[in-house]
């Protein structure tokens, strides 16, 4: 655990309490920016090229903008005049994110004795990235490449249906 | 001697290197190849602003700035100044903190992807295994900038710059990517010095440049398209477009913060035509085997500032699109195309050396463009032009 380990986790972890407790939506969205970034340089600081150049290319170049534009085009950017940040439902809310981080944490604990402590750190290239997806895991990419196919075909239907309705 | 002069400044960043501790060395090689790439933009990005005011005007017959020095060469001295020294103005109503990091981020971003594209022989800040996914993954981060840049300002006009230059960008961002998959999938690479290494033989005194291919030239083309939707650039300046939103998404913006808008849009050209130049034009390498000597570098910024002529002439010559327009041809045209293009340089990669690949390759994407510019065309129902005013 280095210096800058602790430097980035504290980047990624005080974007993401932003992107909670700010009142303001789209400050909200800006913060979880934040913690993506954090994020993509955790990964860098593995030595994960791809996943993290991948994190900053979907997470941050499409999915902040999604949310963004998803916010700006439902329910406007205004701030709430009497900022209630805790929604009623909180205390459940907590329940599920707890019992989900307790699931994750299980499942990581009981994993790290089974992995060799004394190993190097693999150096993987995006070479074998693709060579990898592109021979033995190339059933689930396209399994992958047809849902997303399907989900855009869908997307595309549910838009034209509305333009009919205009006419 | 030309071979000095070719690794001239690798050879000066070692020897300055040199006068440090051995433990200080890379660092410091590292930070004067920054300080370096920090000063030198700037230093062509008012030149380049120099060189648009005197060939739009000259494009428009008029003189272009003629004031400042001799000839006006000046002119960007003392447009520096004046940004320097204006009123830095924020909106009362604007969102203070992301209205200031909006042109920071924006010029931080645009800077960073100089760090993997290669100027010269040897001349790479980090030589990355996925430089070109480094790049993308940069470059995508500009909307966000853009983005804030509009929203804090809270004013109409730039909300509305910045919904169009995000629509833009994602919508440009497919093809331009698409475009460089043709050039990764014959290299076999994502790193960027890779590419030019594989561009960098000659035939008969000839470069091996990509875009001397069928799939090449037709990428290289698209390519170009979706590099100039990106950088908001004539013909696809609707972002920004004065005649209907002041100034787009920096309308609220002066002094210095503006200043730094106009700087990240010129080095966001820069740096998109340094990208372009390395996938399709054979980055440093010399159009002619029998101009080798000259050094790397030169080519490399002589391509840059080519393509920089090229955009200026643009902007002289073509009128903006409409919004619906952009759209359409993004996703009607040069996403289909970009798609096919892949399909072309597979089958390129596959038909062996021969002349047949040649013939089917080219005959393939123009067939494909002829029959898709007039579905368009018969779809669009377009005849001749008849004007309702002079009938």
């Amino acid at each position: 655990m280095s210096f800058a380990f602790y430097l980035i986790s504290a980047l990624t972890v005080a974007g993401a309490l932003a992107a909670v407790l700010l009142k303001n939506l789209v400050h909200c969205a800006l913060a979880l920016t934040i913690a993506f970034a954090g994020l993509a340089l955790l990964f860098l600081n593995l030595d994960a090229q791809f996943a993290g150049f991948a994190q900053i290319l979907v997470y941050i170049g499409a999915v902040a903008i999604l949310v963004v534009f998803a916010i700006l085009l439902t329910r406007g950017s205004e701030t709430p005049k009497d900022g209630e940040i805790f929604s009623r439902t909180w205390l459940a809310g907590l329940a599920v994110a707890a019992a989900v981080f307790a699931v994750l944490g299980w499942a990581v604990l009981g994993t790290a004795p089974m992995l060799p402590h004394s190993s190097p750190a693999p150096h993987v290239t995006v070479l074998q990235i693709g060579n990898a997806l592109m021979s033995r895991y190339v059933l689930p990419l396209e399994i992958v490449a047809v849902l997303l196919t399907a989900a855009l075909i869908g997307a595309v239907m549910v838009a034209m249906h509305e333009k009919e309705e205009k006419q | 001697m030309f071979e000095w002069l070719d690794q001239v400044f690798v050879l000066l960043k070692h020897w300055l290197v040199s006068f440090l501790p051995a433990t200080w060395q890379p660092v410091a090689g590292i930070l004067l190849c920054v300080l370096t790439i920090i000063c030198l933009f700037p230093a062509l990005f008012a030149i380049c602003v120099l060189l648009e005011r005197k060939g739009l005007g000259r494009m428009q017959n008029r003189l272009g700035p003629n004031r400042v020095g001799p000839f006006g060469i000046f002119q960007p001295i003392a447009d520096g100044v004046k940004s320097l020294t204006k009123e830095d103005l924020v909106p009362l109503s604007a969102d203070a903190l992301v209205h200031f990091m909006a042109p920071v981020v924006l010029v931080v971003v645009v800077f960073m992807g100089f760090a993997v594209l290669p100027m010269g022989r040897n001349m790479v800040l980090v030589d990355l295994d996925a430089g070109l996914l480094f790049y993308f993954a940069i470059g995508a981060s500009t909307e966000l900038a853009v983005f804030m840049a509009g929203w804090s300002s809270r004013n109409k006009y730039s909300l509305l710059g910045a919904m169009r230059a995000v629509a833009q960008m994602i919508s440009y961002e497919v093809p331009l990517l698409l475009s460089s998959v043709a050039v990764v999938m014959i290299t076999g690479s994502l790193s960027l010095s890779k590419i030019v290494e594989a561009q960098n033989h000659y035939t008969w005194g000839l470069p091996h440049w990509y875009i001397f291919t069928p799939w090449g030239f037709a990428g290289f083309l698209m390519f170009a398209i979706a590099a100039t939707a990106e950088t908001n650039r004539s013909p696809f300046d609707l972002p920004e477009g004065e005649s209907e939103l002041v100034a787009g998404y920096f309308t609220e913006y002066s002094g210095f913060k503006f200043a730094l808008f106009f700087l990240g849009e010129y080095v966001g050209m820069l740096s998109i035509s340094g990208l372009g130049s390395t996938l399709f034009l054979g980055g440093w390498s010399s159009p002619l085997e029998a101009l080798n000597w000259v050094p790397s570098w030169i080519w490399f910024f002589s391509k840059l500032l080519l393509s920089i002529a090229v955009f200026i002439w643009m902007r002289g010559t073509l009128p903006r699109l409409r919004q619906d327009q952009l759209m359409n041809f993004a996703w009607k045209f040069v996403l289909p195309m970009t798609l096919l293009n892949l399909f072309v340089a597979g089958l390129w990669r596959f038909l062996g050396d021969g002349w047949e690949r040649w013939v089917v390759c080219s005959a393939i994407l123009i067939v494909a463009y002829i029959l898709m510019g007039r579905v368009g065309m018969y779809r669009e129902h377009f005849g001749p032009r008849r004007y309702r005013y002079a009938e």
